[in-house]
């Protein structure tokens, strides 16, 4: 089962994007509550109920009530954390049930409540032996880093979705205008930050695109890919590549990886190279002298052995064959 | 949104179906004129239902919108008389309660309101109600600086858009947190919106034809919400005038 703690929008939200990606209502009665602390987080409306002795009308909406029970006090975390327990414990099954809790989101928690006292409450929900996962949202730039940081120690996966075209590129120029923003409302950089067992993390790139309801993934090729399609300047001359140039580029021998053609190696030093010096009168006999007095004494004994990279290496590959190792 | 009257660039920025609307401007680019537009296209008759209007007013007495859209061809006397209009006239906020609370203040407020719509829904009037707030910044003042009150305060408000066909409509002044250190209400408010319009004067300077420009951001969250052209971003310019405003893009102004 999944509990959804709704804080941002109104229950019936979460229940029609779920209908809407295919899950059929009986499903929904079956597998999903939703703890409705966007109606009533604060219990104003009840006290106004209970001030023109009103009867209280409950759920909002009746066709749902087994799913969404409304949450009046939201600061009061311990009281949320045993509500978010009840409703999950409340789902039917055969022996063991696990569940699932979604938390839309911490960043209003925060609101509310202390860091401490929600770190609490994600441990506690943590350590609980029916809860499989928990998964939250939370706005970065809503929050100190060393918050948003603090949230991210405690999870085991953080995924963050990062704008593709970023404000300060433009600066002050075009304050005011937002037209970059269309970009940025259809498609995101989407990266993940995995924690494993063992101690290693594991980085996923992808792109995001948003399209009517449906979110697809694209999976980013290579990092490097991704870094020089943003960076390139739109100009008229091109930057990149072609095939037949990237392999010119490989034929090409490189000073030092040579032993020498038989010619004597001159390693440029800043002087005029010596056919040029013969030739200027200006120089004296004895600076000539000395320019050859010092490639001779060059030790003619010495080698370089030079092993080229390779260019089609990828920065950073994370594969890690420990990786299987369950320790 | 009514679209009454309207076949301007605005209107077709912001469609018919946004509910969290908010209104950022600046010193150089007041927006208060946008305030007004929507003020009286909410109050205009069009079709069935009429709709009405809840004008929370921190920055002005009633006497300065009244004359204001009298010019625009809207009298809002006639509106508050014939309670289409309520007026809340917040100049003097949180007032006598200043021991108490501002959590009650604010709790106080947001229950009248919610009693204004729901008469308002509950008589013939069964069109789109607006809930406008002029302006955020100086409810956060009235506030002691408490922006977490004022944001709780407008998560109410914004769960009547929700609950009861209602839209919400509320300006803020974006420099005045530019320059804070800390993340403050605007920023919640940019996550809140359904629809942010945002003005700006112009990169080039003051002119006399335009009077700045004009970004929409239609984040289109719920289907009723989404444009036609499936654009979400609009950037045009304006000039205020008496009787209303002109919107155009660049260039198109002879």
């Amino acid at each position: 089962g999944l509990v959804v703690v709704a804080f941002d929008r109104s229950p019936e939200v979460y229940l029609d994007i779920m209908l809407r990606h295919g899950l059929d209502s009986n499903a929904l009665s079956r597998c999903v509550r939703i703890l409705d602390c966007y109606s009533d987080p604060l219990g104003w409306k009840q006290n106004i109920r209970s001030e023109q002795h009103q009867e209280d009308s409950g759920t909002p909406c009746s066709t749902n009530k087994d799913t969404i029970t409304i949450f009046r006090s939201v600061k009061d975390v311990d009281k949320l954390s045993c509500s978010i327990i009840d409703l999950g414990r409340g789902f039917e099954g055969e022996g063991k049930t696990y569940f699932s809790v979604a938390v839309d989101s911490i960043s209003s928690m925060l609101r509310h409540a202390s860091v401490q006292s929600i770190s609490g409450l994600l441990s506690n929900l943590r350590s609980h032996d029916q809860i499989s996962s928990i998964f939250w949202l939370m706005h970065s730039d809503l929050h100190e880093t060393k918050f948003s940081r603090a949230f991210e120690c405690l999870s085991t996966m953080v995924a963050c979705v990062e704008p593709e075209v970023v404000d300060s590129v433009y600066g002050e120029e075009r304050r005011g205008d937002m037209s970059f923003l269309e970009h940025n409302y259809s498609k995101a950089k989407f990266h993940v930050r995995l924690k494993r067992r063992n101690g290693r993390v594991k980085h996923l790139y992808e792109e995001l695109c948003v399209e009517g309801y449906d979110v697809k993934f694209i999976s980013a090729t290579s990092v490097s890919i991704e870094v020089n399609q943003s960076l390139l300047p739109k100009v008229q001359f091109n930057l990149e590549l072609s095939e037949k140039e990237r392999s010119d580029r490989a034929n090409v021998v490189l000073p030092f990886e040579h032993q020498g053609k038989g010619e004597p190696i001159r390693i440029y030093d800043g002087r005029r190279s010596l056919p040029e010096a013969h030739q200027d009168p200006n120089l004296t006999t004895a600076a000539l002298l000395d320019e050859t007095e010092a490639l001779k004494s060059a030790n003619p004994k010495g080698e370089i052995h030079y092993l080229r990279d390779s260019d089609d290496e990828r920065p950073d590959s994370d594969e890690d064959p420990d990786d299987d190792l369950d320790i | 949104m009514e679209e009454y009257g309207a076949g301007d660039l605005l209107s077709e920025a912001m469609c018919a179906g946004a509910r969290v609307v908010v209104v950022e401007d600046c010193v150089e680019a007041p927006a208060a004129f946008v305030l007004h537009l929507l003020l009286k296209r909410a109050l205009a008759a069009g079709g069935g239902g009429g709709g009405g209007a809840a004008l929370l007013a921190l920055a002005q007495p009633f006497s300065h919108y009244d004359r204001v859209l009298r010019k625009m061809g809207c009298n809002l006397s006639m509106h508050r008389k014939s309670e289409r209009l309520h007026f809340f006239d917040l100049q003097g906020f949180p007032g006598g309660t200043q021991g108490g609370a501002i959590a009650d203040s604010l709790a106080q407020l947001y229950s009248a309101v919610q009693r204004v719509v729901e008469t308002c829904r509950a008589g013939e009037n069964a069109g789109r109600f607006t809930v406008m707030i002029d302006d955020v910044s100086l409810l956060e003042v009235a506030a002691n600086g408490s922006a977490d009150d004022v944001l709780d305060f407008l998560h109410y408000c914004v769960t009547l858009t929700s609950e009861m066909n209602c839209s919400l409509v509320v300006l803020i002044h974006e420099d005045i947190y530019s320059s804070e250190d800390g993340v403050g209400l605007l920023a919640h408010l940019r996550y809140i919106a359904d629809l942010v319009i945002k003005a700006a004067p112009l990169s080039t300077g003051l002119a006399t034809d335009v009077h700045g420009q004009l970004s929409v951001v239609n984040k289109g969250m719920l289907i009723e919400q989404r444009p036609a052209k499936g654009q979400k971003v609009w950037s045009f310019h304006f000039k205020v005038k008496e009787n209303g405003a002109d919107f155009f893009y660049p260039g198109s102004r002879h």
